[in-house]
């Protein structure tokens, strides 16, 4: 193509992006919440099997290579725990490998950080902020929360905590999803992403907002994990017309449950055969001094635009997608 | 051939599924933002013209099919087979009926088309979009009658049947869109 020079966003997209921007950062200076900004070049990576980063190549002078922030939360965290008070960043976040309608490999996240606040305090605040910002483009229609069990008891009358593998299986059969390549040793998480992804989610948040709350504590990610029958991940997603567009915690606040999360994740990878990730040890030592009592999101800003302007693809959102960079 | 991984999906990539050659027609990443990926694919099996869903673990990967698209020129037929040749290395390959399809309709001894091979050996042929063929029978035409827009059979020198205005005579060269089976206009020799 003679004109890939060109941007893949209109310019209307840009002044939109603009408005947004400028919109949020009037909230939260009205709510006394302070903009940050942490390195995008990072010496510790995450060790999460499904969360590819980027690195740098080592210099010619034996310089290290870093890693591409996957998300601004480790450092985020570091600065809750030296007592920063509540806090928010833009910033542009990396995974390698993610690229299609929903997906680029380089992405814009809006994250931020209450403390004091759990999960339900957070969706509040998320509800509110989205409105205000969908304010220009359209209306946001109505909000309702759902938990984890419920969506998979109204979508596909399985109890995800109950369901063992083979009867996911058999729900995904039954569902049509169709042949599914690289399954035969898929442990249930993989099977339970499955559903949520391909069956679920595309019913989810047609009507406005759907938060989706208290998920499996084997996907607790960061969040704490609430003791009880079964125990539950005090984490929540946000999902406007079938799109994943949140993703928040009741944070984690121990240093040795974290570690451990860690040490699992990288067994994890040895186990896939993925390449070993540098654990953040600066992270474990801030947890050690004390994350004060807090909750956190991030909100993927490219799809917000998108859903809120009736694009269909991420591209149409960015001045530049990845093919064009 | 290549095993080529989910990443390295694109369109039009050709790729073995079931046995048969694949062109993936359109591929789609399905993520949650904390957990499994999925890739998921269309594909147009080449042999069959069906298109099949897939869905794909990221890191899983597919052998790469062996499939080319050459511009050749068209020979002959027996009852059997059609012949095509590669205009510069005058290699030549036969074409069962399910490779040509219906273009055998439009296939004119010397013409050039898209011949599309699968390990060397042909499993689709496509006539350019415009073809120039003879009339060889339709009924005389009327003196004058250009204007009323009345159409009439006529028979092409392959053997196709298309509907023609009433002036076209036969003997007369006419354009066909092949995609559409429609007359054109007259070539003017």
């Amino acid at each position: 193509m003679t004109d890939d020079w060109r941007p893949t966003a209109t310019m209307e997209a840009l002044r939109q992006r603009a408005e947004l921007l400028a919109c949020l950062r009037r909230y939260f200076a009205g709510q006394g919440v302070l903009e940050v900004e942490t390195p995008l070049l990072s010496a510790a990576g995450i060790p999460d099997p499904h969360i590819p980063a980027f690195t740098t190549m080592p210099g010619p002078d034996g310089e290290a290579s870093y890693y591409l922030n996957t998300s601004p939360e480790f450092a985020m965290k570091r600065l809750l725990a030296a007592g920063s008070g509540p806090i928010f960043q833009v910033c542009k976040a990396f995974r390698r490998g993610e690229q299609g309608k929903y997906h680029n490999p380089e992405f814009t996240l809006l994250e931020w950080y209450r403390p004091g606040f759990d999960h339900w305090q957070l969706m509040d605040e998320v509800d509110v902020l989205v409105r205000q910002l969908a304010g220009g483009f359209r209306s946001p229609g109505r909000s309702e929360r759902i938990s984890y069990r419920t969506c998979f008891q109204q979508y596909l009358e399985i109890d995800p905590f109950r369901a063992d593998v083979s009867m996911l299986k058999s729900c995904a059969r039954t569902q049509g999803v169709g042949e599914v390549a690289g399954l035969s040793n898929a442990d249930k998480d993989t099977w339970l992403d499955l559903l949520m992804s391909h069956c679920i989610q595309p019913h989810l948040g047609k009507e406005g907002l759907t938060f989706v709350y208290d998920y499996p504590a084997s996907q607790a990610a960061l969040a704490r994990i609430r003791p009880g029958e079964p125990p539950v991940a005090e984490r929540f997603e946000l999902f406007i017309d079938g799109i994943e567009l949140a993703n928040g915690f009741h944070e984690l606040q121990d240093a040795r449950e974290q570690y451990a999360r860690f040490e699992a994740d990288l067994a994890r990878r040895r186990a896939e055969k993925l390449e070993p990730v540098v654990l953040d040890e600066r992270l474990i030592k801030a947890l050690e001094a004390g994350l004060p009592a807090c909750a956190g999101v991030a909100l993927g800003l490219d799809r917000l635009q998108l859903v809120f302007t009736g694009r269909s693809h991420i591209r149409d959102t960015l001045a530049f997608s990845c093919e064009r960079s | 051939m290549a095993n080529y991984a989910t990443n390295e999906f694109k369109n039009g990539l050709k790729v073995m599924v079931d046995n048969d050659p694949c062109s993936m027609i359109d591929v789609d990443m399905v993520k949650p933002g904390k957990g499994q990926a999925f890739t998921r694919v269309k594909l147009r099996n080449l042999i069959s013209g069906r298109v099949v869903e897939r869905t794909y673990k990221s890191g899983e990967s597919l052998p790469g099919a062996d499939v080319m698209d050459a511009d050749m020129q068209y020979l002959y037929n027996d009852s059997e087979f059609w012949y095509f040749m590669h205009p510069e290395t005058f290699e030549q390959v036969a074409a069962d009926a399910a490779a040509v399809g219906d273009q055998h309709k439009w296939l004119k001894e010397q013409d050039m088309c898209e011949v599309t091979t699968w390990n060397e050996r042909p499993i689709a042929v496509a006539t350019p979009n415009f073809v120039e063929l003879r009339i060889t029978e339709t009924d005389p035409g009327l003196k004058g009658d250009t204007a009323q827009g009345g159409i009439k059979p006529a028979t092409l020198e392959t053997g196709a049947v298309v509907r023609v205005p009433l002036f076209i005579e036969t003997d007369e060269m006419i354009k066909v869109d092949t995609r559409t089976g429609e007359y054109v206009g007259r070539v003017k020799s």
